[in-house]
């Protein structure tokens, strides 16, 4: 909207919708407007700058609108009934008993830069995503470094539900209904060697299925990783669904990392290759903002972003603000991690 | 207006997505700095074309600039639950913030002198000298956006890109024009 033509463009309607006013004068309500003055001039004058702001404004309007996509448009996927019930089953020993985010706002508000930097992309081009077949590459520092098909590894565990929340970076956040299998039982059957001190993940580097990794807005693939500890934490989870159906698209589908104590960058969506290491991998966001974006990204509200605030959070479908806990509110589960860290520097 | 109609219809719909308020942000802020890049347009346009008429919707495009950033302020103060000093500790920590404020109290002694009265009152000259603060709010507006962007900064970049062309023009444009400007005047008319 700050193309130099648009108030060109603007031109031929005033000119359109005062030409007929001055030359026939037959409407009525053309006279009506025109009787009270006996001055024409200067209310052709308002008519026109009328106009011309009218459609000023207008054009200005739909370019926003082009800019910013509409986030309420969905895949027909997202609009179908929520078939997860919670009094379907027990609560497990992790999960929380906030209000579990509804599977349309959880599909359609997503940060996937593979697919583009607007929330709504993720979820209107998610479709490119192919998750079958899908192998996944296992190697470095394990006893039995393989690739795998998603469906066999799968099958290896039996899927479990967790409640987890959710905190993004930037400040909201959620409550998500996983379904998948432990990271420890994964990492336990890979039998890692003792150099092994890191787990990295990779996410899938292909163009035509993310659309968004054409530009280089980060460097990708996208890496992400954690301390074998962590990784080996009970939280810690590997995800192939939510809301008791297959996992989305737009939400990482076929294979995710959550590690819901930490921000939400920290939980890799489309995994192809896991890789234990005796060196802390270089992430992704460390690599595009190592100032604002460290390897531990525990939730901490007491450590401001640079640029705002961690103290708070809107939870989405809320209006207000919460406080943020610290860790996510997991700190009982993991705060034992990190003994003797100053936090303050291993953000 | 319209956008604003726009705005509140889509909150009423819920088209605004998940989290509204953050939208609801993001919009008004882009509105504000697009009608305030716009009326800064006026001029260079009218210096390029000779035409009268974008002289004549820059106040209104700077007053409706101004609107939406208040609107945009508000916004950020209902989010944050109206707690001033949780704003004066934004504005005072993060640049981003700072940038921001500063724009929008550079704008209001220029929305506050935008009547005819005030021209006379203030005399021609010391009005157009204030009234260049806003080169000033609209540079801050796109720092501001900048440092707001997480990543991919080229929305903002292009508004900087618009804004250094706008002012590039007032400037080659503005120096010879200053001696030829009766002689081009009576030209045109």
């Amino acid at each position: 909207m700050t193309d130099p033509r648009t108030p060109e463009d603007q031109t031929p309607t005033p000119q359109a919708t005062e030409t007929p006013i001055a030359e026939t004068q037959t409407s009525d309500s053309q006279r009506r407007i025109l009787t009270p003055g006996s001055d024409l001039n200067p209310r052709r004058e308002f008519l026109r700058s009328a106009a011309m702001f009218t459609g000023t404004v207008a054009a200005l309007g739909g370019g926003l609108e082009v800019l910013t996509r509409r986030p309420g448009l969905s895949s027909a996927e997202a609009q179908a009934a929520d078939p997860f019930s919670r009094a379907d089953r027990p609560l497990g020993p992790y999960d929380t008993k906030e209000k579990v985010t509804p599977y349309q706002q959880a599909t359609t508000y997503n940060n996937f830069y593979e697919f583009g930097t607007d929330k709504s992309d993720p979820a209107r081009l998610a479709g490119s995503l192919k998750p079958r077949p899908w192998t996944v590459r296992i190697d470095g520092e394990v006893r039995k470094p393989q690739t795998i098909d998603i469906d066999t590894l799968q099958s290896w565990f039996p899927l479990e539900d967790r409640i987890y929340r959710m905190r993004c970076v930037e400040g909201w956040s959620m409550v998500m209904p996983w379904l998948g299998f432990p990271l420890a039982a994964l990492i336990r059957r890979l039998e890692p060697t003792s150099k092994a001190k890191y787990v990295q993940f990779t996410a899938l580097l292909d163009t035509k299925q993310f659309p968004g990794q054409k530009q280089q807005v980060l460097k990708w693939p996208y890496v992400e990783g954690l301390r074998l500890d962590e990784a080996l934490n009970p939280l810690s989870f590997m995800a192939v669904g939510l809301h008791g159906r297959t996992l989305p698209g737009q939400n990482g589908a076929p294979l995710r990392l959550v590690v819901p104590w930490k921000y939400g960058f920290k939980n890799i969506k489309s995994i192809v290759r896991i890789t234990l290491t005796d060196k802390q991998p270089l992430t992704t966001w460390m690599q595009a903002a190592p100032q604002e974006y460290g390897f531990y990204a525990n939730v901490n509200p007491a450590v401001s972003h640079p640029r705002w605030s961690q103290a708070t959070e809107r939870r989405i479908g809320e209006l207000g603000r919460r406080k943020t806990l610290p860790f996510n509110g997991y700190a009982d589960e993991v705060a034992a991690l990190y003994k003797g860290m100053d936090l303050r520097k291993n953000f | 207006m319209l956008p604003v109609a726009v705005l509140v219809y889509d909150a009423l719909s819920g088209a605004l997505g998940a989290n509204p308020i953050q939208r609801a942000t993001l919009q008004t802020g882009l509105l504000t700095l697009a009608l305030l890049v716009l009326s800064l347009a006026c001029t260079p346009l009218r210096l390029l074309t000779g035409w009268t008429w974008p002289a004549r919707i820059r106040k209104t495009l700077g007053l409706l600039g101004f609107g939406y950033a208040a609107l945009h302020f508000l916004i950020y103060l209902f989010d944050h639950g109206f707690d001033l000093t949780l704003m004066t500790e934004d504005v005072l920590k993060r640049p981003f913030v700072t940038a921001g404020f500063t724009a929008l109290l550079l704008l209001v002694p220029l929305a506050l002198t935008s009547t005819p009265r005030a021209v006379k009152r203030l005399g021609f000259q010391r009005w157009t000298r204030l009234h260049q603060l806003a080169y000033v709010a609209v540079s801050l507006g796109a720092l501001h956006y900048y440092w707001g962007v997480k990543k991919d900064h080229t929305p903002p970049l292009i508004y900087a890109a618009v804004i250094a062309a706008l002012f590039l023009i007032r400037f080659l444009k503005r120096r010879p024009a200053r001696s030829a400007r009766a002689g081009s005047r009576a030209a045109k008319s």
